[in-house]
């Protein structure tokens, strides 16, 4: 039984996903019909090569990071709609945390699309009202009054968020955070390189969750 | 700006696909949790608070789709922003093109082969996981599985860990000294505060939860913990630390 459920998922995911994938590329090739504008090699290739080139090994990690936390459903979703760190992979952790359901079971997985599934519904209709309404709305979204909220969407998450995991396991959790609070603090710039610093903590993570456990000293 | 019938068309399909994936998605994991015995109840709740929680931060993408809207106009811009990527990469794809192979600047009148070069190369730049979750994610995850049948209690210390793991490097990007409108990086103050007021908030709202036993507030700790951090930062803001 569980395996059909999990095959019907896979199977139309992938339908799902090459559909999003087929209309994702169509909307370049219109735009350039349209204007009769295609972009020349001289012009397309370096700003390719320097997008690809952080951002092909960043999504790809994505994938194998991000996967296992979403589960099968909400991964083929997730991945399509976008904003995984900042909405997708918060909103299925909180739904499944509030139901008390193992992480990585069926139910997970079926909370965890349900979650993913209403965040994108909610975030594609602001975002396609914001687009149509952007020009009543712009001097609000930039108003210098509302700009510290916007600006510290990531600590307002990650405070309420990171404390409960850090309660939960605080033995686990000390190595990577020292890690990357001592990373970020003296590495210049390091505050872009954010996307590739969550698979790097994910590895010292599951390193030292794996030490602790072989060694007894976690449950 | 791309002002043309035939892109307003394939980018409202865009949406119309999208929110009708998110849907279909919905109707199946919702039958389905009802099949494992989740009440109506408790799926309906989980379905609110997801959507609640999402307000704030799809708000603040609004910012990102204000900057963008002045390369391709708001609908691509939305379009881009609500799909695949996020801002984080949006952004940096289309500066790469607009300044780094044009030599403008976002919000100059831009010749239109600096928007479609740009148009192309986010598109392409992000493409990898739509290409490897359909063809490689099934045979991942069949090897999760039987990886997390060899060890169930394993199991759920991983999956901690993976979270933590991410939780760790956003606490470390919380304090990394920032740049401001091209100013001298500095530690975020403000930054560092909205991140301790929400982890109290949270924290507020846990012992609220266990003394009145208010099992609702389950659900919305986190966004309401998340939506009062930020009023808060509003406040700091006012009184300007930064």
């Amino acid at each position: 039984m569980k395996r059909s459920y999990q095959d019907a998922l896979h199977l139309e995911g992938r339908y799902w996903m090459f559909g999003a994938l087929f209309l994702f590329l169509l909307v370049p090739i219109i735009a350039s019909l349209s204007t009769g504008v295609w972009p020349t090699m001289s012009q397309f290739l370096p700003g390719f090569f320097a997008t690809a080139i952080i951002f092909w090994p960043v999504t790809t990690i994505e994938v194998f990071t991000f996967t296992p936390m979403l589960g099968t459903g909400s991964s083929y979703l997730a991945f399509v709609t976008g904003n995984l760190t900042s909405i997708k992979v918060p909103a299925a952790l909180n739904a499944q945390d509030a139901l008390e359901i193992e992480k990585g079971s069926e139910k997970g997985d079926v909370i965890s699309t349900i979650a993913v599934a209403s965040s994108s519904i909610m975030t594609t209709l602001i975002i396609l009202i914001g687009a149509l309404l952007i020009i009543p709305l712009t001097p609000l979204i930039e108003s210098e009054a509302l700009r510290p909220a916007f600006d510290n969407i990531v600590p307002a998450l990650f405070g309420a968020l990171g404390v409960v995991y850090i309660m939960k396991r605080v033995k686990v959790v000390v190595v990577p955070l020292i890690f990357m609070i001592l990373f970020f603090l003296f590495v210049p710039g390091s505050g872009g390189l954010v996307g590739i610093m969550v698979p790097v903590g994910v590895v010292i993570s599951l390193v030292t969750a794996r030490i602790l456990y072989k060694k007894g000293k976690i449950k | 700006m791309l002002n043309y019938v035939w892109v307003y068309l394939i980018v409202g399909l865009v949406f119309i696909f999208v929110l009708l994936q998110s849907l279909v998605f919905l109707i199946k994991a919702y039958k389905k949790g009802v099949a494992l015995g989740f009440t109506k109840e408790e799926l309906r709740r989980t379905i609110t608070s997801s959507a609640v929680f999402s307000i704030a931060p799809s708000v603040a993408i609004l910012i990102g789709l204000v900057t963008l809207s002045r390369i391709f106009g708001p609908l691509v811009a939305g379009m881009r922003l609500g799909t695949l990527g996020a801002v984080t990469y949006e952004l940096p794809a289309a500066i790469n093109v607009i300044q780094g192979v044009f030599g403008k600047t976002i919000g100059d009148a831009l010749p239109i082969e600096s928007i479609i070069t740009a148009l192309w190369v986010m598109t392409l730049g992000c493409i990898p996981p739509l290409l490897i979750i359909p063809l490689f994610f099934k045979k991942m995850s069949s090897k999760m599985d039987s990886l997390k049948q060899k060890d169930e209690s394993w199991n759920q210390i991983m999956m901690d860990a993976l979270f933590l793991g991410m939780i760790s490097a956003f606490i470390g990007y919380v304090i990394a000294p920032k740049s401001v409108d091209g100013s001298e990086p500095f530690i975020s103050i403000l930054g560092i505060l909205v991140f301790l007021s929400s982890a109290v908030m949270i924290i507020i709202f846990g012992l609220l939860m266990k003394k009145f036993k208010w099992e609702w507030l389950k659900n919305y700790a986190l966004p309401l913990s998340m939506i009062s951090a930020m009023a808060l930062a509003i406040v700091y803001g006012m009184m300007g630390v930064r």
